[in-house]
């Protein structure tokens, strides 16, 4: 039989990439292996051919000085993520990429950065950073448990639905109580953790995504996920 | 108040809070409060002035060994020895120097500092000299983002009076040396081979390789063996035995021994100060060696990505048996990201015997994913630290782990083995 590949692409792997994020990419390359398919990472980086050809898009945060590395290379290859996006592609966006894939980011200064509008979402930087556990509710991922870090506060569009209800910690912002926002198959949201080592069931709605589109249809196997619950249920009892 | 009187008031204090087995920090505190001079009068006053130990990885073994060099080399020193680096466990500290009288016997202070303190502490109290080892992503949950804590370890460099010690090979501590305002500037670094042992953050991902810069080092680690090294002192090259362990050990040395012979420039006695670095011990906990029956147990303590990288890279774990004890306390920091920023493949073929502390579970998921193999897990630290003694009698043992995981198995094991009380 011949192996069946999913090409993940880890957007900005040299500048976003600070708060082990990495972690989702090895999660996503691991379990494609236990249900049988072939994971192929291609790493983008400013100036690299874009992959059109990409199965999964996953990109991470970074620091302020990062996000100025490859903001401009965001915006001139917005349009094939786009196109993607509409498509069905599965993202995930964590952070900085998170409010980047929004229409913009209005510093604390006054500076207003440009996003891709890919996700119908605003941030305004604010002087309080928001740090901390974090767990919410979703009805389609459960619980969802992970930690966030960011001065940004997100405000959500009527283009999308949040990811989560907050539980503990803070979420997109400090009034609404969502966190994260999704649109079609893409996923943004500003938990760190990594988040799919602890939230496997997002990790596997991206791959059953991926697969559907590119094979038709995906067969689930049963993976033991025995150690992961071990690693929720103490989680979840840590204070903010 | 007179400082005489406020000596004797905090040092009743210290005293009562040792019969009740207080922390370090409260008289300091208290000294603080009555007189929020108190430790800049003193340290003010001293003969050779202060040093301040800053960065993100070493500090406490680093100002151990200046402390024990400089001692060596027939000064009298005051530090903060108990690790309590704020500026309260300073005053603390200090109370137990000064004499009754008021006279505080030192010709130099040493004082370790982490970013954030330092920062406020030279504002009150410029120090003569600034050693600045690295900055890596370390508890950015307390730090926010590295370019913030680079800026913060910019402005101890521009608050120094005199000289200010860098690290050639981190970008953004060599950096430094643009931006001061008159300073003198003094290097260490590692040699080109030895660099790729030292992964700083910007290419935890990708193997970029590291280039030395051209800046001109006082003191170049060369070569580390297991308990010898050889350094290159102003172009002489200069072999030693050494009982601190692990290459980035090594290289603390030679910041050690950058800044002792910055201080005391020609006057320095560089063969005493060769043989007595040979004789530093690590200071507890950062490569410590405790011995239970014969056998030895290794204490890493590691606290951020590269510090338990370098910690891999340093110990091979063949003929040990491995712990690994992660804690999410404050002082260790909540977020948990920074163990998917470590690679643990080096573990694959030995395993790992038990893992333990509040995280267990997420060290086990993470070793899971590298597929690295292990026996037990346990949140529960002492149960652990019995069920890994008892498993493995006749091993050496190894055992990575967070600070207050650290001070945990460090006061369980000092009922068994020899280590030393933490002052």
């Amino acid at each position: 039989m011949k192996e069946k590949i999913i090409k993940i692409l880890h957007l900005y792997s040299h500048d976003m990439n600070i708060y082990g994020d990495r972690g989702n990419i090895l999660v996503l390359q691991k379990r494609l292996e236990r249900y049988g398919y072939k994971p192929e990472i291609i790493e983008y980086n400013p100036g690299d051919k874009f992959p059109i050809e990409a199965d999964i898009i996953v990109g991470g945060g970074g620091q302020d000085s990062g996000q100025n590395k490859i903001q401009k290379d965001l915006l001139k290859i917005g349009p094939k993520l786009q196109k993607l996006a509409d498509s069905g592609t599965p993202m995930l966006v964590i952070c900085g990429l998170y409010q980047l894939f929004g229409k913009f980011f209005k510093t604390a200064e006054g500076e207003k950065i440009e996003g891709i509008d890919i996700l119908d979402i605003e941030t305004y930087g604010k002087p309080e950073r928001l740090i901390g556990n974090i767990i919410t509710n979703s009805e389609d991922f459960g619980y969802i448990i992970g930690y966030e870090n960011h001065s940004g506060q997100t405000f959500l569009g009527k283009g999308v639905i949040p990811l989560g209800q907050v539980r503990l910690g803070a979420g997109n912002n400090m009034v609404e109580g969502t966190e994260g926002a999704r649109y079609s198959n893409v996923i943004g949201t500003y938990l760190h953790g990594s988040l799919l080592p602890k939230n496997p069931k997002i990790a596997d709605f991206l791959i059953e995504q991926a697969v559907i589109k590119k094979y038709g249809k995906f067969d689930k196997k049963q993976i033991d996920d025995s150690l992961t619950e071990l690693a929720r249920k103490s989680a979840i009892k840590r204070p903010r | 108040m007179p400082k005489a009187f406020v000596t004797i008031l905090g040092k009743t204090i210290k005293h009562v809070a040792r019969l009740r087995g207080g922390g370090s920090a409260l008289p300091g505190l208290i000294v603080e409060r009555i007189d929020p001079d108190f430790v800049s009068h003193y340290l003010k006053s001293l003969p050779f002035g202060v040093v301040v130990v800053s960065g993100t990885n070493g500090k406490t073994t680093t100002t151990k060994i200046i402390v024990e060099l400089l001692q060596g080399q027939g000064l009298k020193v005051f530090t903060n020895r108990t690790g309590s680096n704020f500026s309260r466990g300073i005053a603390a500290a200090l109370l137990g120097e000064i004499d009754i009288k008021g006279n505080l016997s030192a010709d130099i202070a040493v004082l370790e500092l982490d970013e954030a303190h330092a920062v406020h502490f030279v504002d009150k109290i410029p120090p003569k000299y600034s050693l600045i080892l690295n900055v890596m992503r370390d508890q950015l949950d307390r730090f926010g983002e590295i370019d913030y804590t680079a800026k913060l370890l910019r402005h101890v460099a521009n608050k120094t009076t005199d000289t200010v010690i860098l690290n050639r090979d981190d970008e953004k501590i060599a950096q430094i040396a643009m931006s001061l305002d008159g300073q003198k500037t003094s290097f260490f670094g590692a040699d080109q081979k030895l660099l790729g042992m030292f992964p700083g953050d910007d290419n935890l991902h990708h193997n970029a390789s590291q280039k030395n810069n051209n800046i001109k080092a006082t003191v170049v680690l060369k070569k580390v063996e297991p308990k010898s090294a050889s350094f290159v002192i102003n172009n002489q090259k200069v072999e030693t035995n050494l009982m601190l362990t692990g290459v980035y050990n090594a290289l603390n040395a030679a910041a050690a021994l950058t800044t002792v012979m910055t201080i005391l420039g020609n006057k320095t006695n560089q063969t005493r100060l060769i043989k007595d670095l040979s004789k530093i011990e690590p200071a507890f906990g950062r490569g410590e060696r405790l011995v239970l029956n014969g056998h030895p147990i290794d204490l890493v303590l590691v606290k951020n990505p590269s510090g338990f990288r370098l910690g891999l890279k340093s110990f091979s774990p063949y003929k040990y048996a491995t712990m690994i004890a992660i804690n999410d306390e404050y002082a260790d920091g909540r977020d948990m990201s920074w163990l998917w920023d470590v690679d643990f493949s080096s573990l694959n073929n030995t395993g790992v015997a038990e893992i333990s502390g509040t995280r267990a579970y997420d060290m086990a998921l993470r070793l899971n994913y590298d597929d690295v193999p292990f026996k037990n897990v346990d949140p529960d630290l002492k149960k652990a630290l019995n069920n890994f003694i008892k498993k493995y009698p006749k091993s050496s043992k190894r055992i990575y782990c967070t600070y207050t995981a650290m001070i945990t198995i460090r006061k369980s094991l000092s009922r068994i083995t020899n280590a030393k009380a933490i002052r």
